[in-house]
């Protein structure tokens, strides 16, 4: 209760906080259109309020701020704007639109899987190999490090290209970019796990005459699960930026990234904020999704209790 | 009457050396040890840290290569007998699997070792009596007291029927009530086996009702200073501690912990 209190008032102020920013945000585009709509805007030059502070304007017109929240093309959409928009485009559409966010949603979240799918593939075998062999510990992860500096925004579209140049396109250029981003949390997660049994317990299966893959199958891979976890859940949200962000440079016509791309050529920020949404909501249920089955396995292995 | 395997020391060591490398210089753990350990034997390793008593049981197990003499076990090279799983070992902490019940940590050396489903039943059912924790091998390490696990790390070496037992502070985190209890166990299962046990304690008391055999040492370098075959009979009620025999090969023991450390204290 005390909890689900705390919740509520910070999702308040949040949306307190949007709603009065979009007074000044919006209030110079509403007086214009006011004025040539017949109302008395104080003050009544164009050129006199361009120069003028946003609350100022919305002072001393106080009259068109209830405008400020019912813009077509607002600069900041407000909250309930998005809502609408988002209820239009998922439940009221039919899915096979090409207007409907889940369908959207769906072009960007198969990818995602995909892309996450091989990485976290990618991640766990560089993990063991890094583990294992000191060659690969030193040359594969200051690799794996630098990978992660270069901005995937200017890598994107030579990715793309260099896929289309061979013959690859569709979803496999989003899935490699989305991989890209998503096996880097999985290999630092999975190394530091495989590493995490201590002495002792490595010493102990020494005693046993254990072999390798003997260490590696009963201590090293079950003890590495919690980290295994922590890793995906980071792993997948960064697999959904990257299927986005993928669907950038490519002028993609469908998906979450398409949506916000033509929503910025139209001035469409009720569009983009409503795809900007989605793409939160479906990684919060992603990682949430995750959660669940990261609970049942530990549950189940008997390390959750 | 008796053949000559049966003469010949479980556990041999002949001018046992060990230096460590460190950043700060060479560390001697061990100097010149002499010792042998007939079959049967309970051997305590008593010392001050650093005076090398867990060094050498780490050499007995092949966990740590000494750097000059010899050692036997079995009449092998420790490694030899390591593959040859000669020996149980007992850590400081019990060092369960959480993600695993009692019953299947007690599995783990026999599943590596390669015993069938059914003998790895039989085994675990028995030693789990052994250490009188039968009942307990659903339950998950987190569901136990810190004795009852180390109870269950006890089984886990026991459960490949190795001739040796080799006890690295065992109870050293626990408590006095505990730790007393669980000698008296350890005693009794030592008796019902027949195993040679080797067990390194901080405790004075620990040492000397425990012990045939009782190993004093001394650091810088790690040596042995003292070696006391005990009087005590192998019966032994806990209020054997009170009798003067007791008293005496503990003050023995005591004095040779302080002769051991000389100028130092």
């Amino acid at each position: 209760m005390k909890q689900l209190v705390a919740v509520l008032t910070v999702l308040l102020a949040i949306v307190v906080i949007w709603y009065a920013a979009c007074i000044p945000m919006n209030i110079k585009g509403v007086l214009t259109e006011q004025e040539r709509a017949g109302a008395e805007v104080v003050p009544p030059s164009a050129k006199d309020r361009r120069d003028m502070g946003e609350i100022g304007l919305a002072l001393r017109n106080s009259f068109a701020i209830p405008a400020t929240w019912a813009q077509d093309r607002p600069r900041l959409p407000a909250p309930h704007q998005v809502a609408i928009e988002l209820w239009e485009t998922t439940v009221q559409k039919k899915i096979t639109s090409k207007r409907s966010l889940v369908y959207h949603g769906w072009v960007t979240l198969s990818a995602t899987i995909l892309g996450f799918a091989i990485g976290t593939g990618l991640g766990i075998l560089l993990a063991v190999g890094i583990v294992h062999s000191r060659v690969m510990d030193l040359s594969v992860m200051p690799w794996a490090i630098v990978s992660q500096t270069i901005p995937i925004i200017a890598l994107a579209p030579m990715i793309i290209v260099v896929l289309y140049s061979i013959g690859i396109q569709g979803i496999i250029p989003k899935a490699v970019i989305s991989a890209y981003l998503s096996f880097f949390p999985v290999v630092v997660g999975m190394v530091k796990g495989l590493r995490s049994p201590d002495a002792m317990q490595l010493d102990l299966l020494r005693t046993y005459n254990a072999s390798n893959s003997q260490v590696f199958w009963k201590l090293r891979l079950p003890a590495s699960m919690p980290y295994l976890f922590a890793s995906l859940k980071i792993g997948i949200a960064a697999s959904l930026v990257g299927a986005i962000v993928g669907e950038l440079p490519t002028g993609a016509v469908a998906g979450l990234g398409a949506r916000l791309l033509a929503g910025s050529y139209y001035g469409q920020t009720v569009q983009i904020w409503s795809a900007l949404f989605a793409a939160a909501i479906l990684a919060a249920c992603l990682v949430g999704l995750l959660g669940l089955v990261e609970r049942a396995v530990l549950k189940r292995m008997g390390m959750a209790q | 009457m008796t053949s000559e395997s049966d003469t010949q020391p479980v556990i041999e060591a002949k001018n046992l050396d060990l230096t460590f490398q460190t950043n700060d210089g060479p560390v001697h753990a061990l100097k010149d040890v002499n010792l042998a350990i007939d079959k049967g034997e309970f051997v305590s390793f008593i010392g001050p840290s650093g005076c090398g008593k867990t060094t050498f049981l780490r050499c007995v197990a092949a966990l740590e290569t000494p750097t000059g003499g010899t050692l036997s076990v079995n009449g092998m090279t420790p490694d030899e007998a390591r593959r040859n799983r000669a020996y149980g070992y007992v850590f400081q902490a019990a060092g369960l699997y959480p993600w695993r019940t009692i019953a299947k940590n007690i599995k783990l050396p026999l599943e590596i070792m390669g015993y069938s489903a059914q003998e790895q039943e039989e085994r675990a059912r028995n030693v789990l009596e052994l250490v009188d924790l039968a009942g307990f091998g659903e339950k998950f390490p987190w569901q136990l007291s810190g004795g009852m696990q180390q109870r269950a790390s006890i089984a886990r070496a026991l459960a490949f029927d190795a001739d040796i037992l080799l006890m690295d502070e065992p109870f050293g985190a626990l408590d006095e009530i505990v730790r007393d209890h669980l000698n008296e166990q350890l005693l009794a299962l030592w008796a019902r086996t027949g195993k040679t046990i080797g067990f390194v304690t901080h405790s004075i008391p620990e040492a000397v009702y425990l012990s045939t055999k009782i190993v004093v040492m001394s650091p810088r370098p790690g040596r042995i200073t003292d070696v006391i075959d005990s009087p005590l009979p192998k019966e032994r009620p806990l209020d054997i501690r009170d009798t003067p025999e007791f008293i005496e090969v503990a003050h023995r023991v005591r004095e040779g912990l302080r002769a051991g450390h000389g100028d130092d204290v």
